[in-house]
């Protein structure tokens, strides 16, 4: 049986925890050429504040037909899930010394669940993950679970249209135990996400398709952590927090360049990285 | 086909609680009945087929067993993405089901046809691909595929189907039955077009020409052990679908041939063409304009027969 409910933890702890992993994070990326590392750097707040507060998750016993779901929809981020899984405990940090290696689990995607504990589906063709947390919690409600599901989408990901389909019948199923979060930073692979798909108002559109809408700051713990306290109190309807985010979020060259989409730091870059979240 | 299919889901959802159904807004009252047993797992997901299959996959990750049905088309190749990755790669124990398969639905246009279906779902890794030829296979398959730990596909006719398979026929997924002797030919078929099969073999028989007619049940997984069984006792076989030339049975069974150890078996490839049908009739029509119905396989038969027992090089 799950454990009720997260320890309580700093706003202070969670930041540390925060500094921690994206230090990780871009030096895996430089090392073991990952890419998505501004996409990773957007959300990380995001990830922390789930995993660290609001999941009902055991990590000794992370197939608790009971525990909330967490689906990586926006898949890319796998890199920065990894190190969020390894950090909590669901596996020995030593492990992510494969990633990128030729015959690891630990690659730009996550696997189907069996490989990786802690990993809900295999992400990274956009537009699936947030489907399968609807069919999960459908399922939790079927089988009188306490089940809650979670979702991180990304904005581009909002381009895909099983998206919306999605959203229609969660919206027409009343299920108020999904909640979708997007990671909102504004970019898609190759330009701004306004730009190509006409997203804003993003949080209005989810209101219109019959959600619980929040916008929020999605770098303050704190406005995640209320967003997160509201969605639960829903009864009704699904819930979407838009997370407002800056891609490349924590390092100053790479926040709101497009380009660390791709790319993956050199020595020098990297150095200049960690001086920067070290200084932090 | 249709009938029996929601027959048998009323009572499967009485047996077990894991069952769901999702349909994609079809099937208009004809669940009424599941929906009295089942409420609660009865889902009409709408024209949204990507969600529906992802969303089934997510059920069946959480330990139901989801039955997805809608027209054949929409259930595959509009959503094969989402059964390549959430269905087939992750193992997620469901059943796809697709109606009106093949040319049920001739006169609403290609739009409605399903004819690459089976081609294009058994290059999928771990997933069933079965076409029942009659109801009592339907059942069995379906019966089979919810204990299975893999997903299933299955493309089924519409109504009016005829019972082909007799009592002691074994039945299931990867199980192939001889449904009539014979000497000279052996047709190999697939769906509910073995009824047309079999009427042809009666016609021929008046000419000396003896078909037998095999059911091989679905296209994935094959059964070698049957049909290596049949290749001990005919040299020429006619595959028959009701589908696509490209890529389904015939493909398959030429496949299972090439790699077979042992002196070479003629196959002849009786399906749909690589075309688009858009001179439309019904389904009956369709099979007579193709050659497909019971009068055009036995043309072929004949043909057949008689290139056979001219050919010194496949006696």
């Amino acid at each position: 049986m799950i454990a009720a409910a997260p320890i309580p933890i700093s706003v202070a702890d969670l930041k540390a925890t925060a500094f921690t992993l994206r230090q990780r994070l871009v030096t895996t990326s430089a090392t073991a050429k990952i890419p998505h590392l501004g996409s990773c750097l957007s959300c990380v707040e995001l990830l922390v504040a789930l995993y660290w507060q609001e999941l009902r998750i055991d990590p000794a016993n992370p197939d608790d037909p009971d525990r909330d779901r967490f689906l990586l929809s926006k898949g890319h981020g796998a890199p920065i899930l990894f190190q969020v899984l390894a950090e909590r405990g669901f596996f020995p940090l030593e492990r992510l010394e494969d990633f990128g290696k030729a015959g690891s689990f630990f690659h730009e995607h996550p696997p189907k669940p069996g490989y990786i504990p802690g990993i809900e589906a295999a992400t990274g063709s956009l537009g699936h993950g947030m489907p399968m947390a609807l069919g999960m919690a459908l399922a939790a409600r079927i089988q009188q679970r306490p089940t809650r599901c979670y979702a991180l989408l990304s904005d581009g990901e909002c381009n895909e249209g099983s998206i919306w389909e999605a959203a229609l019948l969660a919206a027409s199923q009343k299920v108020h135990t999904l909640t979708a979060i997007i990671d909102f930073n504004k970019w898609q692979a190759t330009g701004r996400s306004q730009e190509v798909m006409a997203l804003d108002p993003l949080a209005a559109k989810w209101e219109a398709f019959g959600w619980h809408a929040q916008e929020i700051d999605g770098h303050d713990f704190e406005a995640i952590a209320a967003a997160l306290v509201v969605a639960r109190a829903e009864t009704e309807r699904p819930s979407v927090i838009v997370a407002h985010s800056v891609k490349g979020k924590g390092v100053s060259f790479m926040e709101d360049d497009n380009n660390w989409h791709y790319r993956t730091p050199n020595p020098e870059e990297l150095a200049a990285a960690l001086a920067e979240l070290e200084l932090s | 086909m249709r009938d029996a299919f929601a027959q048998e889901m009323t009572r499967l959802a009485a047996e077990r609680t894991d069952l769901t159904l999702l349909s994609g807004d079809i099937g208009n009252r004809m669940f009424d009945r599941f929906k009295q047993v089942a409420p609660e797992r009865f889902f009409n997901c709408g024209i949204a087929e990507a969600n529906m299959m992802s969303l089934a996959a997510g059920m069946a990750l959480s330990g139901l067993r989801p039955v997805i049905y809608t027209i054949t088309p929409f259930t595959t190749t509009r959503c094969l993405e989402q059964i390549r990755v959430g269905v087939a790669y992750h193992q997620a124990p469901l059943v796809i089901v697709g109606t009106g398969s093949g040319l049920s639905y001739a006169e609403l246009g290609p739009t409605h046809h399903s004819l690459e279906d089976m081609a294009i779902l058994r290059t999928l890794p771990g997933l069933n691909v079965v076409a029942p030829a009659d109801s009592v296979e339907l059942v069995a398959q379906l019966r089979e595929a919810l204990d299975a730990p893999q997903p299933t596909y299955m493309r089924i006719g519409k109504k009016g189907e005829p019972p082909l398979h007799g009592e002691a026929a074994q039945l299931g997924i990867g199980k192939a039955n001889l449904l009539r002797e014979g000497r000279d030919l052996l047709v190999v078929g697939v769906g509910p077009i073995l009824d047309e099969a079999l009427q042809a073999a009666e016609a021929v028989a008046a000419e000396g020409c003896s078909v037998a007619v095999a059911s091989l049940g679905g296209v994935k997984p094959l059964d070698a052990a049957f049909l290596e069984a049949m290749a001990q006792r005919f040299h020429h076989w006619l595959s028959l679908e009701e589908h696509g030339i490209t890529g389904g049975l015939g493909s398959a069974l030429l496949e299972w041939l090439a790699e077979r150890d042992g002196p070479p078996i003629r196959l002849k490839r009786l399906g749909v063409p690589d075309v688009f049908l858009h001179e439309l009739g019904n389904q009956s029509y369709t099979r007579r304009q193709l050659g497909l119905d019971a009068r055009g396989l036995a043309y072929t038969y004949s043909s057949q027969y008689s290139q056979e027992i001219h050919s010194s090089e496949w006696t």
